[in-house]
């Protein structure tokens, strides 16, 4: 069974000669369907050139990228489009929402430009909506929402439809420490009803809740969390004062 | 020392067996600190030594007895609330001090010490995180325990990214003798005059 995403020794490698900056370097990396991964790294690390290849945002230099086994290569530039449309779901710091369209607009927008009968792709568009408990805000427009409320809209985006792999970068942007918390709540549910899961994040208090830490630096993938014991053990090794 | 100041506020609404106060303090503070019921009972018997709680049941069996906060016992209670705990970081911190002797270590690749902890800390955290997932909302309490631990252990993760960027940006060091040579002793510099 193949991996919801695969990097098999991917570079990137951006300008040449004297201002050649290696973003990634010979990256190897797999998520599996329902599994979080967080990526961790200072700022230059290479993680948001990470989470862009894996996307098909951007190409890699040199390796493989696989998204549900299908190589990013190999296909056609508007196979790629459409897979980005129908399977990569993204969520981005600053949300990226289309300030002249609702909420609801914003959510039905990638179904209706992947052909979907605009009846059908609002009934979906709510139903994730319904899911992240913004439906009721459905008719405003991003500036008329609370910062949570546009991230709750931006992974209902994210997550609307058939999608395989999601895809978010920093996510939590600005939002306080628990409105953040419930962002990654979100996206550890979304993952857990089958969604494979990558998350961009400097800081370790969000990325403590995926099911796996990747440490990046300097473009190169120096470390990665062993599945750690369950918390019974933290109970059981509790303060006795 | 807390669980004396903790005995004492369950005990704020009323009078109670060992074995109840036992319960409500493991789920009051999300079952995250054990409490073995011999240090309930040890404990009350020092709080009834000092005038803080008294009990019902005069000579009776420890877990016939009933405990019931005294009036000195709220002012001492309510004293504690407000007293600024220690903060005053513990004399030695065994992680600094792993880092500043991996620093002297030739050989030895300090971002790969902090790493390794980075790592672990990262995980313990994961675990935290876990029973903050499987908390229900309304437990308040367990996300307040949860939450004081992880962001305890985010502080050691930034500050082992500090360093980490620190140390980078450190100027090459000259190096240091490796070790005392005999040649410095007085006696072997008279034998090489």
């Amino acid at each position: 069974m193949t991996s919801a995403l695969e990097l098999h020794q991917v570079s990137k490698i951006y300008g040449s000669g004297p201002s050649e900056v290696r973003a990634l370097i010979e990256v190897d990396l797999s998520v599996e369907r329902g599994e979080l991964v967080a990526v961790m790294g200072p700022s230059g690390s290479g993680k948001s050139t990470l989470l862009t290849i894996a996307g098909s945002l951007e190409e890699a230099t040199s390796g493989q990228v696989l998204v549900e086994g299908i190589d990013l290569a190999a296909v056609s530039r508007a196979e790629r489009a459409m897979m980005r449309r129908r399977s990569i779901g993204y969520v981005f710091q600053d949300f990226n929402l289309l300030q002249g369209l609702t909420a609801l607009e914003n959510v039905t927008l990638p179904l209706e430009l992947d052909g979907v009968p605009a009846k059908a792709a609002r009934l979906t568009a709510l139903e994730a909506m319904e899911e992240l408990d913004v439906a009721h805000r459905a008719a405003r427009y991003p500036d008329e929402l609370s910062g949570g409320q546009r991230q709750r809209v931006a992974i209902a985006r994210a997550i609307v439809g058939e999608r395989e792999l999601l895809l978010a970068d920093e996510p939590t942007g600005a939002l306080d420490s628990v409105n953040g918390e419930a962002v990654m709540r979100l996206l550890r549910a979304a993952t857990q009803r089958g969604v494979a899961g990558v998350v961009v994040t400097h800081e370790a208090q969000l990325a403590s809740w995926a099911d796996r830490v990747v440490f990046l630096r300097d473009g190169h993938v120096v470390d990665q969390t062993v599945a750690p014991p369950g918390p019974e053990s933290l109970l059981a090794a509790g303060d006795r004062r | 020392m807390s669980v004396p100041f903790a005995l004492l506020a369950l005990l704020s609404d009323g009078p109670k067996y060992g074995l109840r106060l036992q319960n409500e303090f493991e789920s009051r503070t999300g079952e995250v600190w054990p409490l073995n019921v011999g240090q309930v009972y040890s404990t009350l018997q020092r709080l009834e030594r000092d005038g803080l709680v008294e009990t019902d049941g005069e000579g009776a069996e420890r877990a016939q007895k009933r405990y019931r906060i005294t009036p000195n016992g709220e002012r001492e209670l309510a004293e504690w609330l407000r007293t600024a705990p220690a903060l005053v970081p513990p004399p030695r911190d065994e992680l600094v001090i792993k880092v500043l002797v991996a620093l002297q270590i030739p050989g030895i690749d300090v971002h790969e010490i902090l790493q390794v902890h980075r790592r672990h800390v990262v995980e313990v955290m994961q675990r935290y995180t876990k029973i903050k997932a499987a908390a229900g909302e309304d437990d308040v309490p367990l996300m307040l325990v949860a939450d004081a631990e992880l962001f305890r252990l985010e502080g050691i993760v930034r500050w082992l990214e500090a360093a980490d960027v620190r140390l980078r940006q450190r100027p090459p060091v000259a190096p240091t003798p490796a070790a005392d040579s005999q040649v410095e002793t007085p006696s072997t510099m008279e034998v090489s005059q």
